[in-house]
């Protein structure tokens, strides 16, 4: 449908619209005030010739029974004009010729005294000639004199091609003038398109506000389509997150009842391969009730990590009460959890989020790796952030794709061995990046085990 | 100059094969001619000689024929006779612009014709190149006792006055036989009453009638008459030989003023060189002014200094007083008044 390659652009489609209209409209007018010009020229054209045909037929008069006619000198000097039209005349009687011109043809002519007009070709050249008639008696019979004056176009064809240069400057001005009126209407209807565009795609992905742009009333019904949409679509990730966190509540509560009642089984069987496979179960049990822990946590992270709400949090009083709640955990491995923490570190943030964070890299670090080692954790100030690190010696991360693992759901190739259920790194760089700061990891050089760094920017 | 100049034929001589009347005919001769000039004129060949020798001068290679007719055959040799001419010079505006409205004129431009005021040239075809007074001319030996008249009324009250001194001692031109003549007496009539007062004293005294200017001037000098009417002003001043004899008088209520004016014939043969004398008929007329030649230029200034001159119009005006029936009822009423039987 659109004639050009080009994708169609409103601005382009309205400009050319109105130019087109503007076009059109210089040309009306053009023709217009020429045909008017013409039709006035000629007018007055006309005019002159009448009065001065009027005015030799007034000095025709009966002398002793002869028709005389004494042309007044002005009958001609009023056809006198600045390019010299040349300047015919005939006067007739009943037919015949009296004086002038014999071979000039007269205006035919209706009856009664009205002049009448005619655009001829005589000698060589368009004239135009008035013919006016009159009836005379002479001696009792009524005579008719005609009386016919012509005259060259000369004159009106130097006026109609002046006023024909002056139409075009003027249609030429009314193009221009329309056409940069054409070019800022289609330009300034293009701007609140820009606008709106601009103020959809200035928003971070996590944004689903309605828009509240500026926009005409035209563009109004696509601003509701559109916040229409993004309310279902947050009204359906809603659902989602709602869903996760519900079902994961719903798994772990009768989990905890299954755990509890394989512990008091563990108590009372006393058979060896028995024992064994409660622990087994009880251990599963363990993963499953963590596995929805963190999708709990997960959700959660998301949900206030959207609406993030800042506040002063100490960071030194907060790891320590988590490595003081983990450290049963990691005794039963027989870890070593040392914190360094000698300063305190003031950062904005949701505490609740950053505990989440931490308590998820410890948890990582107990879990994978191995008994009897040191896991050691340093809050200290780095730049203008508070540094968390928690080094273990563990297997380290594997080789290639170390930030692969903060992905959702992404676990390391050498931790096959290893039930989990990857979500831990996702949940603290989820919340690093929430505050402004980085989740770093890598293996320390040299030697095994890995290094976590979480660093958030300091109040 | 006038080594150049010899004349061919004299007075009232016609050639085979030409009907118009020809008074003198004169060959300019070119030493490497490329092309000839014929040109039709009312000016005296002896006065427009110079003109041409000037223009011979710019444009060696162009021989002038020059032939010497009154204004009326003019219109003969171009309008009836369908005559080749290159040029057509005449005192007789109105004949010339008729002419021109009958489209038997060429148009032609130049720098120089575009430097004429409107009013100097009609339709790019008729251009004007000198202003010429008619006079009166008086002859000094008759008003030695008498004063000057000035105006046309004074001139009437000394007619009535002397009748015996002027009777059959006037001249005029002949309107029927000098194109001229008519036109001047045309305008007259035009201009003011007072010319048919004067032409019915002139005819109570049985005036001498003329065909043209340069008989009357003579004939004042010589004495055979004492007062000559609506004589060519540059005819007079250039006869300086005569004017211890004869006073020249522009009169004071009005002074008509015609313009001698040139036009290319529609069947002109060599038109680029026709164009290349009006320039240079121009060119003199408006820089040089009457200072070497006899006819005086043209001079806006002189026109606004003098109120009394009154230039013929060139336009459609002039159309009127050719008219058949205008032309009769005047030359009747001219008749009635200025032949009056003795």
């Amino acid at each position: 449908m659109w004639p050009f390659h080009a994708p169609p652009s409103i601005r382009r489609r309205l400009t050319l619209q109105l130019l087109t209209g503007a076009a059109a409209m210089a040309l009306v007018l053009f023709f217009i005030v020429y045909s008017f010009a013409r039709q006035i020229g000629a007018e007055s054209q006309d005019r002159i010739l009448s009065a001065s045909a009027a005015s030799i037929l007034d000095a025709t008069t009966v002398q002793s029974g002869d028709i005389s006619v004494d042309i007044p000198y002005s009958a001609f000097t009023m056809l006198d004009n600045s390019v010299d039209d040349r300047v015919f005349y005939r006067i007739t009687q009943d037919g015949a010729g009296l004086t002038g011109y014999d071979d000039l043809p007269s205006a035919r002519q209706d009856e009664g005294t009205h002049p009448a007009f005619d655009t001829v070709t005589y000698r060589g050249e368009e004239l135009r000639i008035a013919t006016l008639a009159r009836r005379v008696s002479v001696g009792g019979t009524p005579i008719q004199i005609d009386v016919t004056i012509g005259q060259t176009r000369d004159a009106q064809a130097d006026v109609l091609a002046r006023i024909l240069r002056m139409t075009v400057l003027l249609g030429l001005g009314f193009f221009a003038a329309s056409a940069l009126l054409a070019i800022l209407a289609a330009r300034s209807t293009a701007a609140s398109l820009s606008r709106l565009a601009a103020s959809v795609s200035r928003r971070g992905p996590q944004d689903l506000r309605p828009v509240e742009a500026e926009v005409p009333s035209e563009m109004r019904p696509l601003v509701t389509s559109l916040n229409s949409l993004i309310a279902r679509l947050s009204a359906a990730l809603t659902r989602t997150e709602d869903f996760i966190a519900e079902a994961a509540h719903r798994v772990r509560t009768p989990l905890a009842t299954v755990r509890a009642h394989g512990e008091n089984t563990l108590r009372r069987v006393s058979k060896e391969e028995n024992r064994a496979s409660l622990r087994e179960m009880i251990r599963a049990i363990d993963e499953s009730s963590r596995a929805a822990g963190q999708l709990l946590d997960h959700a959660m992270v998301s949900l206030r990590a959207d609406q993030l709400e800042l506040s002063p949090v100490d960071m030194r009083p907060l790891v320590a009460d988590l490595v003081d709640r983990l450290r049963p955990v990691a005794e039963l491995k027989d870890m070593d959890l040392r914190l360094d923490a000698r300063a305190d570190q003031q950062v904005m943030g949701d505490a609740i989020l950053i505990q989440n964070a931490v308590r998820n890299l410890l948890d990582n670090a107990i879990k994978y790796a191995p008994p009897e080692t040191p896991i050691e954790v340093t809050l200290t100030r780095e730049g203008t952030s508070a540094l968390l690190s928690i080094r273990d010696r563990g297997i380290g991360f594997p080789a290639t794709g170390a930030d692969a693992l903060t992905g959702r759901f992404a676990r390391g190739e050498n931790a096959t061995g290893v039930i989990g259920s990857g979500l831990g790194l996702t949940i603290a760089d989820e919340v690093a990046r929430a505050h402004g700061g980085t989740l770093a990891i890598a293996n320390i050089e040299g030697g095994p085990g890995a290094c976590v760094r979480l660093s958030i920017p300091l109040r | 100059m006038r080594a150049f100049v010899h004349s061919l034929a004299l007075i009232f001589s016609a050639l085979p094969g030409l009907a118009f009347e020809i008074e003198e005919q004169v060959h300019f001769p070119a030493l490497n001619q490329t092309a000839e000039l014929r040109v039709i004129s009312t000016a005296d060949a002896d006065l427009f000689a110079p003109f041409v020798t000037a223009f011979q001068a710019l444009n060696p290679g162009v021989a002038v024929e020059y032939y010497v007719v009154s204004s009326s055959e003019i219109m003969v040799a171009l309008q009836d006779e369908g005559e080749r001419f290159d040029l057509a010079i005449s005192s007789a505006m109105d004949l010339q612009l008729k002419l021109a409205n009958d489209g038997l004129a060429l148009p032609y431009r130049s720098g120089a014709t575009a430097s004429l005021p409107e009013w100097a040239r009609w339709r790019d075809r008729v251009f004007a190149f000198t202003q010429e007074p008619a006079t009166i001319v008086l002859s000094r030996a008759d008003f030695a006792d008498m004063e000057l008249p000035r105006t046309r009324q004074e001139l009437i009250t000394a007619l009535r006055d002397n009748p015996d001194r002027f009777r059959e001692r006037i001249g005029t031109y002949d309107v029927r036989e000098s194109g001229l003549g008519y036109l001047f007496a045309t305008q007259d009539g035009r201009t003011s009453e007072t010319y048919w007062r004067l032409a019915q004293v002139m005819g109570g005294l049985q005036t001498q009638l003329y065909r043209g200017s340069s008989d009357m001037i003579e004939d004042v000098a010589s004495g055979r008459i004492a007062v000559a009417y609506n004589v060519l002003g540059s005819y007079a001043q250039v006869r300086e030989d005569l004017h211890d004899r004869i006073h020249i008088i522009a009169p004071e209520d009005f002074t008509t003023v015609m313009m001698r004016t040139v036009l290319i014939p529609a069947n002109a043969e060599a038109p680029a060189e026709a164009g290349r004398f009006i320039d240079h008929l121009i060119e003199t007329a408006w820089t040089e002014g009457g200072g070497r030649f006899a006819f005086p230029g043209i001079t806006p200034a002189r026109l606004s200094e003098n109120a009394s001159l009154r230039p013929i119009q060139l336009g459609p005006g002039l159309l009127i007083y050719l008219d058949r029936l205008k032309r009769r009822q005047f030359i009747e009423e001219w008749e009635a008044a200025m032949v009056q039987p003795g």
